[in-house]
C-alpha cells in the first residue's frame, strides 16, 4: 500500500423529516405504512399532476449549506434527471443540477485521537448540497418484484464532498461528524437503519510519483480556489471533476448505510484496485453494490452503460431566489464543533467534550443539566460529563433527580477525623519511597499519595481535603 | 323553447329563471351529440347520462375524476383519473358539467386531429376537411352546437388554430393565467388551457371562472383576475400594432378579409401603427426544439408499468417529438439545441415587450391557409408547425392570443384574425374583439356555422 494513495469523495443522501413530502400534501413520515397508502397524484407522477415545491424543505438545505460553511446561491432552480427505473414513477426525478441551493463549503473533522501527522484537526471540501425527491421502493417478493410509492417525493438532500480523502479512518469520521451535525440541525433523524441516511463512496487510488507522501488536505493544495472554480463552471458530475492529479476512472459503490459498511467497501475497493494496477490494468468505470454479508463490492453497472440523464430546468417549477436577508436570516444552531471548544473551555477533557457532544439527546441533558449548577452546590461542570458519560445507570433519570444525585456526590463527607488521621499517618510510614520523592520535588509522587488515602477511605475522602492535609504533614515534618 | 344557437349565458340565464332545467337542457344537446357526432366525430367519450349542470366540452386532455381521460392516445386508452383537474372543478363549481371529452390529436401533437387514435374530427364546414387542432374536437363541436362552449389547451397555437378553422372565437390566456394542474402535460413551459365560445362575452365569462393562482400549480399567477364580463363592455380606445412580418406567404384570401377587419378597427376609433416583430420562422424553430424537449421528458412516465397500454401504443408523430426531444437533450447537443433555443426565446420575449410599450395590441391573420382537406397533413413532416407558424410567437412569448373568425373564403371556410395583447391583458383583448363582434357580428359567420347543423 505504500505504493499507491487512495482517492475517496463521497455523496451522502439525507431525507428530510418535512411533515410533508416534497411536491405534494402526503406526509413524509412513510416509515412503516402499508405500501402504496400514501401517495397522491403528485407522487405517483399521474398524468397532469403538477410539483408545487416545499418551503421548509428547501429552507433546511439552505440551512445544512449555511452548517456546512457553504455559499448559498441567490438563484437555484430544479431541474428533471431522467433514467427509467420502475420506482421513478415520473420517468425523471426532480433534482438540481447547475444551480444547487449551497455550493463550496467545508466541513473540519476533530479526531478525540489524532491519527494524521497533521494533528487533530482536518477539513475537507463539500463540493455542494442539493435538494430532490426520493424514489419509490422496490420490494422483491418471489419471483414477482412490487412497487411501493410511500417513500416517492420525500425530500431528500444530496451532500457532495471534494475527493479530499485518503484514508477511510477519515471518511468515518467525517461521515459521524456530519451525522451528529444533521441530527443537531434537526432536519433529518438521519437514521441508517431505516435509510434515512444513505452514503455512496467513489473510489479511485492512484501511483505516488514522489518519495514524498502527497497529501490532499486543502491547506496545502494552493490551487484548490482555481479548481474549484473551473470544475464548478463544468458541472460536476463525474465527468467533471477532472482534475489533473486525479485518476483516469473512478469507482461508485451505491447505497451503504452504515459508517462500518461504507469503510469496509472503501478498503476492500482500494485492495481490489491496487491488485488490477499491480497487474498492469485500469481498474474499469463503474457503479458497484457493496454485500455486507459477503464483505466484497461486485459490479452493478459499467461506463458503457452509464446513464445520460438529459437534464434541463424542470418547466414546472419556477427558479428560486434567495435575498441576502433571507440567508443572512438563517439561524445555525450552536453545532457540536463549537460547543466541542466551549466544553474544553469550562473544564472538560477533549475526550469528554467529543463524547458529550456526539449525541444530541445527551447534549441536550447535559446542557440542561449544567444549566442547573448553583455556586453553593460546589458541582463542577466535569462532575456532570462524568456522570452523563460514566454512569449508564442513570440515564433513566430525569435531569432533576442526576442533578440531585450529582450533588450529593459533591457534598462534603462526614468522616472520622481520627480514622482520616490515622490513615494519613499510617501511608506516610509504608510509602516512604514516595515521601521522598515528593521531598526531591515530584509532584507525582504526592499525587500517588492522594491515591493511596483515597482507597483507604473507600473514596469517603474529599481528594483535595486529602492532598491539603497531606502537604500539610509532609511540609511540617521537614 | 328553442334553444338552438343560444349562447352559454343566455342558457345559464334560462336556467336560472327555471325555463328550463338542467336536465332538459343536458338531453337537447345529448340528443343533439347522438345526431351529429357520428359524422362529425367531435367526442371520444360522451357522458350519456349527465343530467346537471350547464353542459360544456372538455378535450380529453383534463384530467376528469371517474371520467375516463385519454389524450386521444390508445396509451391511456382505459385511464380513468381518480382526480378533477383544476379547470374543471372550477367550472364544475360555477354550475357547469362536462357532457364530454373532445377528440384531439394524440397528446395534443398536431393541428388536424388526424393523430387521435380514435379517428380524425371533421370540419364542420365540409366535412373532407381537417377542424384544425389539435383541439379540433372541441371547436367542431360548438361550430356544430354540440355543446354551447368548450375548453381547450392551447401549447402552440391548438386552441387558436381550430378556432380559426373552425369559425368559432379561441383564446390562449396568459401562461400562467389559468392552472394547468390536471392538465396532461404536453409541453410544460407552454401548455396554456383557455375558453372556445360562440361570443366573446362567454369567453370572458369562462376565463374569469377559469383563470387564476392555483396552490397546485407553481407557475399560475397571483395576479389578480379581472371582471372579464364587465371589463369588454368599457369603451376603450386602442393603440393597434400590425407587424409586416405576419403577412409574408399568407394565402390572398385570407389577407384581404384582414385587413378589412383592420379598417373596421380605424373605423371604431383605434389607430393602427406599423410596428417591427421578428419573423414568426424564428419561433418555429424553438418551439420545435423546446417543446418536443419537454414531450419527451412528459411521456417518460408511460412506461407500461402502470397505465393500460405499453410503449407500442404510442403514434408515430408521439414517437418522432419524443425522438427529437431525446436527442436535442443529449450530452454534447443540449448546449446547441436546448440552450441556444431558450437564448432565441429570450430574444423573442424581449421582442414582444419593447413592441408593447408602443402598442397595447397586436393583430394579423392567425392562419396561413384554410381549413385543409383530410389526408394533406401526410404531405408536410413539420404541417403542425407550418399551420401553428403564426400562433407560436405568442406561445413562445407566453402572451395572451385571441383567434376570432372575420369571413369567409371562396370555398365556404372560416377565415381567423387574431389579437395579441401584453402579459395578463386578456381584458383588453377580449374588449377590443366584443367591438368588432358589436360592430360586425363576425360577419355572419358563426351563425352560419351553427345554422347548418339545425335541430
Amino acid at each position: 500500500m505504500d505504493k499507491y494513495i487512495p482517492v475517496i469523495g463521497l455523496e451522502i443522501h439525507v431525507e428530510l423529516k418535512t411533515k410533508s413530502k416534497m411536491f405534494c400534501q402526503c406526509t413524509a413520515d412513510y416509515f412503516g405504512k402499508e405500501p402504496n397508502t400514501n401517495t397522491c397524484p403528485v407522487c405517483l407522477g399521474m398524468p397532469g399532476a403538477l410539483p408545487v415545491p416545499n418551503k421548509k424543505a428547501i429552507e433546511w438545505t439552505a440551512l445544512i449549506g449555511r452548517a456546512l460553511a457553504c455559499k448559498i446561491n441567490r438563484v437555484s432552480k430544479f431541474d428533471r434527471k431522467h433514467y427509467f427505473y420502475p420506482d421513478l414513477p415520473k420517468g425523471y426525478q426532480i433534482s438540481q443540477y447547475d444551480q444547487p441551493i449551497a455550493i463550496r463549503g467545508s466541513l473540519k473533522i476533530t479526531k478525540s485521537v489524532p491519527v494524521h501527522p497533521a494533528g487533530g484537526i482536518k477539513t475537507f471540501r463539500i463540493t455542494r448540497v442539493h435538494l430532490e425527491e426520493d424514489t419509490g421502493k422496490l420490494l422483491h417478493v418471489g419471483s414477482d418484484t412490487l412497487v411501493d410509492f410511500n417513500r416517492s417525493g420525500v425530500p431528500l438532500v444530496e451532500i457532495v464532498t471534494e475527493p479530499d480523502f485518503d484514508n477511510t479512518e477519515d471518511v468515518k469520521v467525517f461521515l459521524e461528524e456530519l451525522h451528529t451535525i444533521i441530527r443537531y440541525l434537526g432536519v433529518s433523524d438521519a437514521d441508517m437503519e431505516k435509510g434515512s441516511m444513505r452514503m455512496e463512496p467513489n473510489i479511485s487510488v492512484k501511483k505516488i510519483t514522489s518519495t514524498k507522501k502527497q497529501d490532499t488536505n486543502i491547506s496545502q493544495n494552493s490551487n484548490d480556489q482555481q479548481r474549484f472554480r473551473t470544475q464548478l463552471r463544468q458541472g460536476y458530475d463525474g465527468r467533471a471533476s477532472q482534475y489533473d492529479k486525479l485518476p483516469n476512472y473512478k469507482v461508485e459503490v451505491k447505497n451503504i448505510n452504515s459508517f462500518n459498511y461504507v469503510k469496509k467497501a472503501i478498503d476492500y475497493e482500494i485492495e481490489r484496485q491496487v491488485d488490477l494496477l499491480e497487474n498492469g490494468e485500469t481498474p474499469m468505470q463503474e457503479t458497484r453494490g457493496y454485500d455486507e454479508k459477503k464483505g466484497i463490492t461486485y459490479s452493478q453497472r459499467s461506463k458503457e452503460e452509464a446513464h445520460d440523464y438529459r437534464y434541463f430546468p424542470e418547466p414546472d417549477i419556477p427558479p428560486m431566489t434567495f435575498s441576502k436577508e433571507y440567508i443572512e436570516a438563517i439561524n445555525i444552531p450552536e453545532l457540536p464543533q463549537e460547543k466541542v471548544n466551549k466544553y474544553v473551555r469550562l473544564g472538560l477533557k477533549i475526550n469528554d467534550a467529543f463524547i458529550i457532544t456526539r449525541d444530541k439527546v445527551l447534549n441536550d441533558r447535559f446542557e440542561k443539566i449544567i444549566l442547573k449548577i448553583k455556586q453553593q452546590d460546589n458541582v463542577k461542570v466535569t462532575d456532570v460529563s462524568n456522570f452523563i458519560i460514566n454512569k449508564k445507570e442513570t440515564a433513566s433519570l430525569t435531569e432533576e433527580e442526576l442533578y440531585r444525585k450529582i450533588k450529593e456526590f459533591r457534598k462534603p463527607k462526614e468522616i472520622d477525623e481520627k480514622e482520616f488521621d490515622t490513615s494519613i499517618k499510617r501511608l506516610i510510614e509504608v510509602n516512604k519511597k514516595a515521601v521522598e520523592d515528593y521531598k526531591k520535588g515530584k509532584v507525582n509522587a504526592l499525587m500517588f499519595l492522594v491515591g493511596q488515602v483515597m482507597r483507604e477511605m473507600k473514596g469517603k475522602a474529599d481528594p483535595k481535603l486529602v492532598k491539603d492535609k497531606l502537604i500539610q504533614i509532609l511540609n511540617s515534618k521537614s | 323553447m328553442n334553444l338552438h344557437g343560444k349562447s352559454l349565458l343566455e342558457l345559464k340565464q334560462l336556467v336560472i329563471e327555471k325555463k328550463i332545467s338542467e336536465k332538459e337542457l343536458n338531453q337537447y344537446f345529448l340528443k343533439r351529440i347522438r345526431k351529429f357526432n357520428p359524422k362529425l366525430n367531435a367526442f371520444i367519450t360522451v357522458l350519456e347520462n349527465n343530467q346537471l349542470g350547464i353542459p360544456y366540452g372538455a378535450k380529453d386532455m383534463f384530467c376528469t375524476k371517474g371520467i375516463r381521460t385519454t389524450a386521444a392516445s390508445k396509451v391511456l386508452d382505459n385511464f380513468v383519473p381518480p382526480y378533477e383537474s383544476t379547470v374543471t372543478k372550477k367550472l364544475q363549481e360555477a354550475g357547469m358539467s362536462v357532457l364530454g371529452k373532445t377528440n384531439m390529436d394524440a397528446w395534443a401533437h398536431g393541428a388536424s386531429t388526424e393523430t387521435s387514435d380514435y379517428g380524425v374530427s371533421k370540419n364542420p364546414w365540409d366535412n373532407k376537411r381537417y377542424p384544425g387542432g389539435s383541439s379540433g374536437g372541441s371547436a367542431a363541436a360548438i361550430s356544430a352546437y354540440l355543446v354551447p362552449a368548450a375548453i381547450g389547451t392551447d401549447t402552440g397555437g391548438s386552441i387558436r388554430h381550430p378556432s380559426a378553422w373552425c369559425g368559432v372565437i379561441g383564446l390562449k390566456p396568459t401562461y400562467g393565467r389559468v392552472s394547468r394542474y390536471g392538465v396532461i402535460a404536453m409541453g410544460s413551459s407552454w401548455d396554456c388551457p383557455g375558453p372556445m365560445t360562440l361570443n366573446v362575452e362567454d369567453n370572458a365569462y369562462l376565463l374569469k371562472q377559469i383563470a387564476g393562482k392555483d396552490k397546485y400549480d407553481a407557475t399560475s399567477s397571483s395576479i389578480a383576475v379581472q371582471d372579464y364580463t364587465n371589463e369588454i363592455k368599457k369603451n376603450k380606445k386602442f393603440k393597434i400594432g400590425i407587424a409586416e412580418s405576419y403577412f409574408a406567404g399568407i394565402d390572398d384570401q385570407i389577407k384581404k378579409h384582414v385587413y378589412k377587419s383592420i379598417d373596421v378597427l380605424k373605423k371604431l376609433g383605434h389607430a393602427v401603427k406599423p410596428i417591427k416583430l421578428l419573423p414568426p420562422k424564428y419561433s418555429i424553430s424553438v418551439y420545435t426544439i423546446l417543446q418536443r424537449a419537454e414531450v419527451s421528458s412528459n411521456l417518460g412516465r408511460y412506461d407500461g408499468i402502470r397505465y393500460g397500454n405499453d410503449r407500442n401504443f404510442f403514434g408515430q408523430e408521439a414517437k418522432r417529438r419524443i425522438m427529437l426531444g431525446t436527442y436535442t437533450l443529449s450530452y454534447g447537443y443540449y448546449d446547441a439545441f436546448y440552450k441556444n433555443a431558450q437564448k432565441v426565446r429570450s430574444i423573442i420575449i424581449e421582442n414582444f415587450k419593447s413592441v408593447f410599450k408602443d402598442v397595447d395590441l397586436i393583430v394579423g391573420p392567425n392562419t396561413p391557409v384554410t381549413a385543409l382537406n383530410i389526408g394533406e397533413f401526410e404531405k408536410y413532416p413539420f404541417y403542425g408547425e407550418l399551420m401553428d407558424q403564426l400562433n407560436e410567437p405568442a406561445s413562445t412569448a407566453g402572451i395572451p392570443d385571441l383567434s376570432i373568425p372575420v369571413g369567409l373564403d371562396s370555398n365556404n371556410l372560416p377565415i381567423g384574425f387574431q389579437i395579441m395583447g401584453n402579459y395578463f391583458e386578456e381584458a383588453n383583448i377580449l374588449n377590443l374583439a366584443y367591438q368588432f363582434e358589436k360592430e360586425t357580428d363576425f360577419f355572419g359567420v358563426i351563425k352560419k356555422g351553427i345554422n347548418n347543423y339545425k335541430d
